[in-house]
């Protein structure tokens, strides 16, 4: 619904008010971003030392450091690795999730949705430090599991709602032509539903990715706990400022890159 | 089990510390995603584009670092504060641009023609407004709403890594010292978790049944 309808075409005395606020926020935001950036700056007594200012080039040299790249490739590369694994684990629980829980028989149905709104109403960090404790498979394999647990059980519902959506004479058609009820569900069912929801699957595994960050808490080496943890004690606290930054690139890299994947995929079904 | 009941005034002080997570971040994230949507629908360019960057900066950042900047890198380049306080600052920033999302696209909602029969039938900007547009954008609101206040819930234990004692790091805690118990210990942190969720969740089906709207 576009603003426009609700109120008559503003005429030049509204539109000279609507420029003067435009002039005045965005004023009011460069003052306070300059504010900031000026706070930066200045040097700052801390315990007795006096640090330089955030921008002073000894707070930012060991980016010139070719071996810091190379840890920091190392913390993208972990984080990508388990986004990975977890994300395909997920996509494969999720199919089952969805096919036990649209099952005929009640005696599937109930138990599965039993286990899938646990799963559903847990953090998922929980469940990372749930397989952490409970089982000897370690950091990395808590946050694979965590996430292919928590992610499939949300994608179950996604695939679930998918095949909610198919016309039913889709799956009549099928039943009709004497495949069996599990061969209509893989050949005919799934296959649309799954295109269906192809955006909204995109967007989990977009949170799957962001998600894979908690492994800081638990203790995998991913990026933020490359660079927050393990790179900020061993070149010191000075250079948290600037590893902060270089790290919320990096997020914002790879995330703005899957969105706008999952928005070109939306885009391509409404055309079709 | 009898761990869980020996430590359950334990639990129940991290369950106080986790719930007033929630209801602070969650009451502050409401009454700023607001102020966002409305930035985001209004007339100026200005205020528009400012909530928009916003939305997509903390939209596509990890929780994990929106909490680990207020808790150990703000502390270096401004004042120090309670990690309580950081806790909830952080978690409301994050929340707030969903809470942004999940309004406009109510308000968005609603057909077009809804807006263009009232003002075809003489309403004001106000009327239609108030009479028209926000009772079924509000509809279909409150569904999604209660899916981000149900991530929030989730979300409060990631505060448990920075420092605060809610449910999370008293779980963990818990975890440590009854090595021989933590099945039941974690699930008993599981248990108040979803004493929050599930209703939440029930609720937001419930109201989708009742409010759908025929069209």
């Amino acid at each position: 619904m576009s603003a426009s309808v609700l109120f008559d075409a503003p005429g030049p005395k509204a539109r000279r008010r609507s420029l003067i606020f435009s002039i005045i926020s965005i004023a009011l935001v460069v003052a306070v971003v300059a504010w900031a950036l000026i706070t930066l700056a200045a040097p700052r007594q801390s315990s007795g030392i006096t640090l330089p200012g955030s921008f002073d080039p000894s707070r930012w040299n060991i980016f010139a450091d070719p071996r810091v790249w190379r840890d920091i490739g190392g913390g993208v590369l972990a984080t990508l690795r388990a986004a990975g694994v977890a994300a395909v684990l997920a996509l494969a629980l999720g199919i089952i999730f969805a096919a036990l829980r649209t099952s005929v028989y009640a005696w599937v149905r109930v138990p599965t949705t039993v286990v899938l709104e646990f799963f559903r109403g847990m953090p998922v960090l929980l469940l990372m430090l749930f397989i952490l404790l409970a089982s000897s498979f370690g950091a990395y394999w808590a946050v694979v599991l965590g996430l292919t647990l928590y992610n499939g059980a949300i994608i179950g519902e996604i695939l679930r709602a998918g095949l909610a959506s198919l016309p039913r004479g889709q799956r009549e058609a099928g039943l009709s032509l004497g495949l069996s009820r599990l061969q209509t569900k893989t050949y005919i069912e799934f296959p649309q539903a799954f295109r269906q929801m192809l955006p909204v699957i995109v967007a989990q595994l977009v949170v799957l990715l962001k998600d894979t960050s908690l492994g800081y808490i638990v203790g995998y080496n991913e990026l933020i706990r490359t660079t927050m943890n393990n790179m900020a004690s061993f070149y010191g606290n000075r250079y948290l400022l600037s590893l902060f930054i270089v790290t919320l690139a990096i997020y914002l890299a790879i995330n703005f890159s899957l969105s706008a994947l999952a928005r070109r995929l939306a885009r391509r079904r409404v055309l079709r | 089990m009898n761990a869980v009941i020996d430590n359950l005034p334990t639990y129940l002080q991290g369950f106080g510390l986790t719930l007033s997570l929630f209801f602070i971040a969650g009451v502050s994230a409401i009454i700023l995603g607001t102020v966002v949507a409305a930035m985001r629908i209004s007339p100026v360019a200005g205020l528009r584009g400012f909530a928009a960057a916003y939305t997509e900066l903390l939209r596509n950042t990890p929780l994990t670092l929106v909490l680990l900047f207020f808790a150990v890198v703000f502390p270096q380049i401004g004042p120090r504060i309670p990690y309580f306080a950081s806790a909830c600052v952080g978690l409301a920033l994050y929340t707030a641009p969903f809470v942004a999302e999940a309004l406009r696209s109510g308000v968005n909602g609603v057909p077009i023609g809804q807006a263009e029969a009232a003002r075809s039938l003489g309403m004001g900007f106000g009327q239609s407004l108030t009479l028209v547009i926000l009772p079924q954008a509000f509809r279909m609101v409150i569904p999604p709403l209660v899916n981000v206040m149900v991530a929030l819930a989730k979300n409060t234990s990631v505060a448990g890594g920075f420092f605060v004692a809610e449910l999370f790091t008293i779980g963990k805690g818990l975890a440590n010292a009854n090595g021989d118990n933590i099945i039941p210990i974690l699930l008993g942190v599981a248990f108040f978790y979803l004493l929050i969720t599930i209703p939440l969740g029930l609720l937001s089906s419930r109201l989708e049944k009742r409010w759908v709207v025929a069209r």
